[in-house]
């Protein structure tokens, strides 16, 4: 009864492929249902409380390796079962309207479905192996759907480029999890917590005090790849070229989350090696700033999004390396209300101008677009840490802890959040304030009831979600330690320049006034990604293939004169030869050759 | 149910009087590796799980060669030879469907089809050595001729190639064998592997003896299975034959080489696998690195999934090298997995040049707007072959891995595991360049695989890997017990 949750979209997902993609009406009311069951199975487990345990089935039984589909609905998992389920839904709905007019429409529903199926199976995961392979099928699904216009050359770069990247990660990911059977002899979550809790450790990290760092790092790089951290971060603004439900419930909302949750799944390993979590704290920060400053200098509207996403997900991946898991969760959930919500917002905006992304062919979308446009200042100020919304309480959480834990941790954390605040309301003021910048604007119109519904769902939730969130996350020993009130005075200091300053710069003007084009060029990153990994790469494919025609493949065939000869005979047998008689000759061959061993061979031994 | 092993096995020879006498070529065949197919199932359900013993075991006597050369024509299945079974039926079904109706010659094409099945029937059916290696040939042999008249592109110097390499792989091999057979002590000398089982397990070869005579075997069944660097002649020899050959030579036929190590090397030469084990891994690893970098150069998708078949056979050997439960189950499973991805491939490979006129990646593009059933077979192989979890060669890959992790130092396995990144790339590629992106506007019109008749082999093969990706103790089952038995346990 409980797998409902797993199986309604994977039920779905097949169905549509198999039977109902002809009906378009239908296939997107069983997706969009199989997604509210799987919300309301969440629900029904989330308030039955408590470590229940799926049945589970094995899905590889040998000596030493046992993997089971089983499930693990405990409260982390239960709480993200619910965001995902919940979020997802809106987000079908929404897509419902933005999709109508394309003719791939039940395919992009199946994809959907398919996704969910995907990510619920690595929120449910018992053991390592089992969330690898749903690890895998959300890559897939990402895949699939970033491609979903494949027509288009850059969606198409655009799939592949995400896959691959996140391949370099899971490489590392699977190597951490061999390294961990390999430890401990087993990958199941509740057997290696009762390994590791009961304190002495396997012989073989014993021995080797560098092997748990390894593993750790290992694991981590899974993160590095799905949840977009630096340097496997190139593959997620690329991202934005799919659909921008997509954009909103997989590379936003989800999926990129995903990372964040495996790591505080595994915090157990991790806690292990203090330079393990000294590496996830470094690398988060690192990324929340420089996605901040590339975002201030960005141009198109769902890019600037992403880059908010990166520079958000570096908050989460930071607040883990702290050792604050409840709060990078906590995070994790407000992040994807609003950011889910503003996405949403930005595709009811791109759906209007007929896909303009420009922010600078916008403006003054305020009038023509209300809902869209107060639902996306909520999403704007929960995002940048408007006190009282969801966003405030969950990044004051994440930044008391690195005020608490690291000082210069916390400094690039509290100045990120003044970049967010400043990109987040550059890009409010040109697009939706203002007078109207291009003749795009001049048929905008608010769009219809299936896209606004879920965008106000999703800005209450922005602004209430935190009342919610905060005891399930946290619990009450959240009572302010020491520095709480120094931490929130300073975030709100940044708050409000941030504000102005974006507001200041950029509600009058009608062309960039700031041009920095280091952060304009992503610092290079593309660039670095396209000359390494793909030119290098190429480079050593070209030389081998040579090396394998020439000479590996020369060695015997090519060099030699007289094999060449030899060649030369058989080939006027097989062109000149009638074909029929040759086949024969093989066929009475072969029965002689059978003959001759029987009989012949016989005396010979 | 002996008999129907019987059957199976000549139901193709009988098949090739029949073109031969004037009936219908492709409706006779494809009678004939349907039925195999049914029968095969048949005698999967009969089988008796958790044996590790032949089944259905039937000899024919009047072969027998008397007490010196002692070879009879003996039959019989275990698990893994049951698998292997019906991996050769299921692909031979599927090859045999996918020819076209407009192939020339069909009366000979399809003689030497049926040839090339019946040889590869008999060579795992076989519990004689000796017919084993008979039966091999007599598949490889119909093979050349094939791809030397029927091919495309650089058709004649590749099966010329072709022909050199495995004539040579075999020479080396029935050294091997031959040597094998003589360095048992000489009242117990046999081929037949029952046989050979109790001899050796009361007194097993001395080391040294076993070194050497493992090397010969490495060598030939190596060669068979495209050993690096013994590969050259399989990407251009596949590449150049055509579809349904290319399917039954990459999908069925290389499998004996794999085979063959796991019947002889592993539970008789044991020490001689563990005294070359570094010149294995080196060669392994040049497999699925060397290999699979040289995949990622190909402009074609021929010779791209020739190489790729090289490199996924890295894996296979990975999986024998560790010599572990896991290993082999692993590489067990990836026989299947591999042979039906390879099939699938190599026979939508096959469409697309018919309907395209062309292979090379720069002639292609856009495809899936105008076949997306096409598309989405090659999608579901493509993925396969990368490694999907949900698709079966994930499965394999999986219990290969954790058995090199065990039995191996860190670096190999890291290396290995580098070969799901070089698999995505050059997978990922292929897809883009034939079927994303915008249509040439020199490509011809073509319709995608419509009818239900047209697109049953694709969608048999495609399911074959979704169902054991799912759920691969179907396999395990079966194999489990073969597995402990090669391994002594």
């Amino acid at each position: 009864m409980n797998w409902v949750v797993l199986l309604a979209p994977l039920i779905s997902a097949v169905l549509i492929t198999l039977v109902l993609h002809p009906m378009k009406k239908l296939s997107v009311l069983v997706s969009i249902l199989a997604c509210a069951v799987s919300f309301l199975a969440s629900l029904c487990l989330f308030y039955n409380n408590g470590a229940m345990h799926l049945s589970s089935i094995d899905w590889l039984d040998l000596p030493g390796l046992k993997v089971q589909i089983g499930g693990m609905a405990d409260h982390l998992a239960c709480l993200m079962l619910l965001v995902v389920s919940g979020v997802g839904l809106c987000i079908h709905i929404f897509a419902y309207g933005y999709m109508k007019e394309d003719p791939g429409l039940s395919r992009f529903f199946a994809k959907l479905s398919l996704f969910m199926f995907s990510m619920l199976g690595i929120v449910l995961a018992n053991n390592l192996v089992m969330m690898f392979i749903f690890w895998e099928l959300v890559g897939l699904s990402s895949y699939l759907l970033i491609g979903f216009w494949f027509q288009r050359p850059s969606a198409a770069e655009a799939a592949k480029k995400a896959f691959i990247v996140n391949r370099l990660g899971d490489f590392g990911f699977l190597l951490g999890i061999l390294g961990v059977w390999l430890a401990w002899g087993t990958v199941d979550f509740k057997e290696l917590s009762q390994q590791v809790a009961s304190g002495h450790l396997p012989a073989l990290l014993a021995n080797n005090p560098f092997a748990v760092t390894l593993i750790g790092i290992g694991l981590f790089m899974g993160c590095v790849g799905k949840s977009a951290q630096f340097p496997l971060h190139v593959w997620l603004p690329d991202a934005m070229e799919g659909p921008t439900p997509v954009s909103a419930l997989i590379h936003a909302a989800t999926m990129v989350a995903a990372g964040v949750y495996m790591l505080c799944r595994v915090f157990f390993i991790l806690e292990l090696s203090h330079q393990v979590l000294q590496v996830i704290a470094s690398l988060g920060a690192l990324t929340a700033i420089f996605a901040a400053l590339i975002a201030t200098q960005q141009n198109d509207i769902k890019r600037i999004l992403a880059y908010s996403t990166l520079s958000q997900l570096g908050y989460m991946v930071m607040a883990v390396g702290l050792g604050a898991t409840q709060a990078a969760m906590f995070h994790l959930s407000t992040h994807a209300f609003f950011k889910a919500l503003l996405f949403l917002g930005a595709g009811s905006v791109i759906h209007s101008l007929h896909h303009e992304q420009d922010i600078w062919k916008m403006g003054g979308l305020w009038k023509k677009m209300p809902v869209t446009a107060w639902t996306f200042l909520i999403g704007t100020l929960a995002l940048t840490g408007c006190p009282l919304l969801s966003g405030f309480f969950s990044k004051d959480a994440i930044l008391l802890a690195a005020f608490q834990h690291n000082k210069l941790v916390f400094s690039v954390g509290i100045i990120t959040a003044g970049l967010t605040a400043y990109y987040m309301f550059r890009l409010f003021a040109v697009a939706f304030l203002g007078k109207p910048r291009s003749h795009a604007v001049d048929h905008a119109h608010e769009s219809p009831l299936v896209m606004t519904a879920p965008l106000t769902i999703l800005a209450a939730l922005s602004v209430f979600g935190a009342l919610f969130g905060q005891e399930e996350y946290l619990g009450l020993e959240h009572a302010n330690h020491g520095g709480g009130w120094i931490v929130m005075g300073l975030s709100v200091c940044m708050f409000v320049l941030g504000i102005s300053g974006g507001l200041l710069l950029y509600l009058k003007s009608r062309e960039e006034p700031i041009h920095i084009s280091l952060f304009a060029n992503k610092f290079y990153s593309d660039e670095l990604y396209e000359a390494i990994f793909v030119n290098g790469q190429q480079l050593l494919a070209r030389l081998l293939d040579w090396v394998d025609r020439w000479i590996v493949g020369g060695f015997l065939v090519r060099g030699s004169a007289v094999l060449s000869t030899i060649t030369g005979e058989v080939l006027r047998l097989l062109q000149g030869g009638n074909l029929s008689a040759y086949v024969m000759v093989f066929i009475v061959g072969v029965v002689f050759l059978c003959y001759w061993v029987l009989v012949y061979l016989k005396p010979l031994f | 149910m002996s008999e129907l092993l019987i059957v199976i096995l000549i139901a193709p020879v009988l098949a090739c009087l029949g073109i031969a006498a004037g009936l219908p070529a492709k409706k006779t065949a494809l009678m004939t590796v349907l039925f195999n197919l049914v029968a095969s199932l048949l005698l999967a359900f009969k089988f008796q799980i958790g044996s590790a013993g032949y089944q259905f075991v039937s000899s024919i006597p009047a072969m027998s060669l008397g007490n010196y050369f002692n070879t009879n024509l003996k039959f019989g299945v275990d698990g893994l030879s049951l698998l292997l079974l019906l991996l050769t039926t299921v692909v031979s079904a599927a090859a045999v469907a996918v020819v076209p109706n407009d192939i020339k010659r069909p009366r000979e094409f399809f003689i030497l089809l049926l040839l090339v099945v019946s040889g590869a029937l008999g060579a795992f059916l076989s519990i004689d050595l000796f017919f084993l290696y008979i039966f091999h040939e007599i598949a490889l042999i119909p093979t050349f001729i094939l791809v030397g008249v029927w091919g495309n592109q650089d058709r004649k110097f590749a099966a010329i190639q072709m022909t050199i390499y495995l004539t040579l792989g075999s020479m080396v091999l029935l050294a091997g064998l031959l040597g094998f057979y003589f360095a048992m002590p000489e009242n117990v000398r046999s081929f037949d592997l029952e046989e050979i089982r109790v001899a050796l397990t009361a007194s097993p070869l001395a080391a040294s003896v076993q070194g050497w005579i493992y090397l010969l075997l490495l060598g030939g069944f190596g060669i068979l299975a495209s050993l690096c660097p013994f590969h050259t002649w399989a990407p251009a020899g596949d590449a150049a034959a055509p579809a349904p050959v290319a399917m039954l030579h990459a999908g069925v036929l290389k499998k004996v080489g794999i085979y063959g190590l796991l019947r002889l090397a592993v539970p008789f030469l044991h020490a001689g696998v563990h005294q070359y084990v570094d010149l294995f891994l080196i060669l392994i690893l040049l497999n699925v690195i060397y290999i699979g970098v040289v995949t990622i150069w190909q402009k074609e998708l021929g010779f791209m999934l020739g190489y790729s078949s090289v490199m996924h056979m890295g894996m296979l050997f990975l999986g024998i090298a560790s010599m572990s439960v896991l290993g082999l189950t692993g590489t067990v499973i990836l026989m299947l997995a591999h042979g039906f991805d390879i099939a699938l491939l190599f026979a939508l490979n096959g469409e697309i040049r018919r309907r395209a006129g062309s292979t090379h990646f720069a002639d292609l593009g856009g495809l899936a707007q105008r076949m997306p059933k096409l598309a989405f077979l090659f999608v579901i192989g493509g993925l396969a072959s990368l490694g999907m979890p949900g698709l079966a060669n994930f499965a394999g890959e999986i219990h290969v891995f954790f058995a090199a992790w065990k039995a191996f130092p860190w670096w190999v396995t890291v290396l290995a595991v580098w070969g799901i990144v070089i698999s995505a790339i050059y997978i990922l590629r292929a897809v883009r360049n034939i079927f994303f992106g915008d249509v040439p506007s020199t490509l011809p019109q073509s319709e995608d695989l419509v009818k239900w008749s047209q697109r049953w082999p694709f969608v048999m093969l495609a399911l074959a890997l979704i169902v054991i990706g799912f759920y691969p103790r179907i396999l395990t089952v079966f194999v489990q017990p073969v597995v402990n038995s090669l391994l002594g346990l």
